[in-house]
């Protein structure tokens, strides 16, 4: 257990020096936003439009930010220590750990910017939001950590990510919009439990089937 | 002396359809070290990665066995120490903070001055807060000898052991396989006879086409 915490703590330390993920990112939630405030205007968009986006800018700074982990290692040639020094199921668990983090990071980033900047964004029923912030967040972490360290072994690094991500997030992104939906209307929590047992379900995969698959990929 | 060996049998490499080396065999014991040779290309880099358990071979077998028993391939790193070109530590961080975080990261018990004078041995303590990014090629070398032995292990495996290395870091490396090769298995690999003498015995790669 506490290797992983240090795994994170290594990536954590580095990207705090480097700022390989966090500058991007900052940067492209900034433009992300102002476009759709832009777009918008004075015009009076439909609430469910604003769920929607809202996953939307959180799907697209993930793809950006969240495969630096194995591919900055890869890049930089360090991956042969990390190997050496740990054992595989520890580094991923410790690299899903710095994902989880630099994903609610961003997430709470986005979040607040939205409610600032969108008045029409009311979200009725608050709890079932935070639920589905949480549930998505692990369940974008999860994906994406896996998702990284199998492109990071790959040659073409750049475009292989958003199209292995798309089909693997898409049901996650879409149960996220619904739910969010859910909670701009105000509909309470009982009626949304088929949505939130998939978001649960979509966690639990996907997090057993990375560490099953994870040893396979990582020594090649 | 705690008791290791190393079995290789029937070992073979491809890389796609390209053969590395084939019919491979050889087994060691603590307190036995073997050279590694062969031409440029001939797979010495490749066998390291594939003993050090970080490359996966094409057939054959490897095992290790500890006090008796095998020990399980996931967990092989622990007992290894790995010097080599290709190895690279982290940049961004400074020669302490890089052999700090190996420790903890591996669960050591950290006892206050090990690191210290781990830093001290590789005459880079007055440069303990320096970036690695700021170390010559030279500077680094002795880093990867400090992250090797840090754990103490039961096998050393060095490729190219003098590389870039001054007359005070090669009288380093010849002092530490000395006193690793007489109670735990070192293996080099080199293209340079006079590193000959850091083994018991030699194995060319030539000879395994
Ligand atoms: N990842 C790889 N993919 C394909 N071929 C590889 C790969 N790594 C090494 N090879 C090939 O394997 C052969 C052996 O390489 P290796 O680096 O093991 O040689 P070496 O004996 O260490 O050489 P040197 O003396 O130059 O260090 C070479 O022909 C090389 O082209
Ligand atoms: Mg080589």
């Amino acid at each position: 257990m506490k290797k992983i915490f240090y795994i994170f703590l290594k990536d954590f330390s580095s990207e705090l020096r480097t700022r390989y993920a966090l500058n991007a990112l900052v940067m492209f939630i900034i433009v992300a936003v102002s476009i759709i405030l832009f777009s918008i205007g004075s015009e009076k968009a439909p609430e469910n439009i604003f769920a929607g986006m809202f996953w939307v800018v959180v799907f697209f700074s993930a793809m950006s930010g969240l495969s630096r982990t194995f591919v900055s290692e890869e890049e930089r040639g360090t991956t042969l220590i990390l190997s050496l020094i740990a054992h595989p199921t520890s580094i991923l668990l410790g690299k899903f750990l710095f994902n989880l983090v630099l994903i609610f990071f961003i997430n709470t980033v986005i979040a607040v910017l939205y409610y600032t900047v969108f008045s029409d964004f009311v979200i009725r029923n608050f709890e079932m939001f935070v639920y589905a912030f949480i549930l998505g967040n692990i369940g974008i972490a999860g994906s994406s950590t896996i998702i990284a360290a199998i492109i990071s072994k790959a040659n073409a690094k750049g475009t292989l990510y958003p199209v292995l991500s798309f089909p693997i997030l898409l049901p996650l992104i879409l149960m996220l919009i619904e739910i969010t939906k859910f909670s701009v209307e105000g509909i309470s929590l009982n009626e949304a439990t088929a949505e939130f047992l998939v978001l649960i379900s979509y966690d639990i995969i996907m997090i057993t089937a990375s560490i099953m698959v994870f040893e396979i990929i990582w020594r090649d | 002396m705690i008791k290791i060996s190393l079995e290789v049998q029937n070992l073979k490499k491809l890389f796609s359809r390209r053969l590395i080396f084939k019919e491979l065999d050889f087994s060691l014991n603590q307190s036995q070290s073997l050279i590694i040779a062969g031409k440029n290309g001939s797979g010495k880099s490749t066998l390291i990665k594939i003993i050090a358990g970080v490359l996966s071979h094409s057939g054959g077998n490897i095992r290790y066995i500890k006090e008796g028993k095998e020990i399980d391939k996931e967990k092989i790193f622990n007992f290894i120490g790995l010097v080599s070109p290709y190895l690279i530590l982290y940049d961004e961080f400074t020669a302490k903070e890089n052999l700090e975080l190996f420790a903890r990261i591996r669960g050591l018990k950290i006892e206050t001055d090990l690191i210290d004078n781990l830093l001290n041995e590789i005459g880079l303590y007055d440069r303990r807060n320096d970036l690695l990014r700021t170390f010559s090629s030279g500077m680094k070398q002795r880093m990867k000898y400090a992250s090797s032995i840090l754990h103490n292990p039961l096998v050393l495996l060095i490729d190219e052991p003098t590389s870039n290395l001054d007359l005070l870091g090669k009288e380093f490396v010849q002092n530490l396989i000395q006193r690793y090769r007489k109670e735990k298995i070192v293996i080099v690999a080199t293209n340079d006879r006079e590193d000959y003498s850091f083994g018991d015995s030699v194995i060319n790669l030539d000879d395994y086409k």
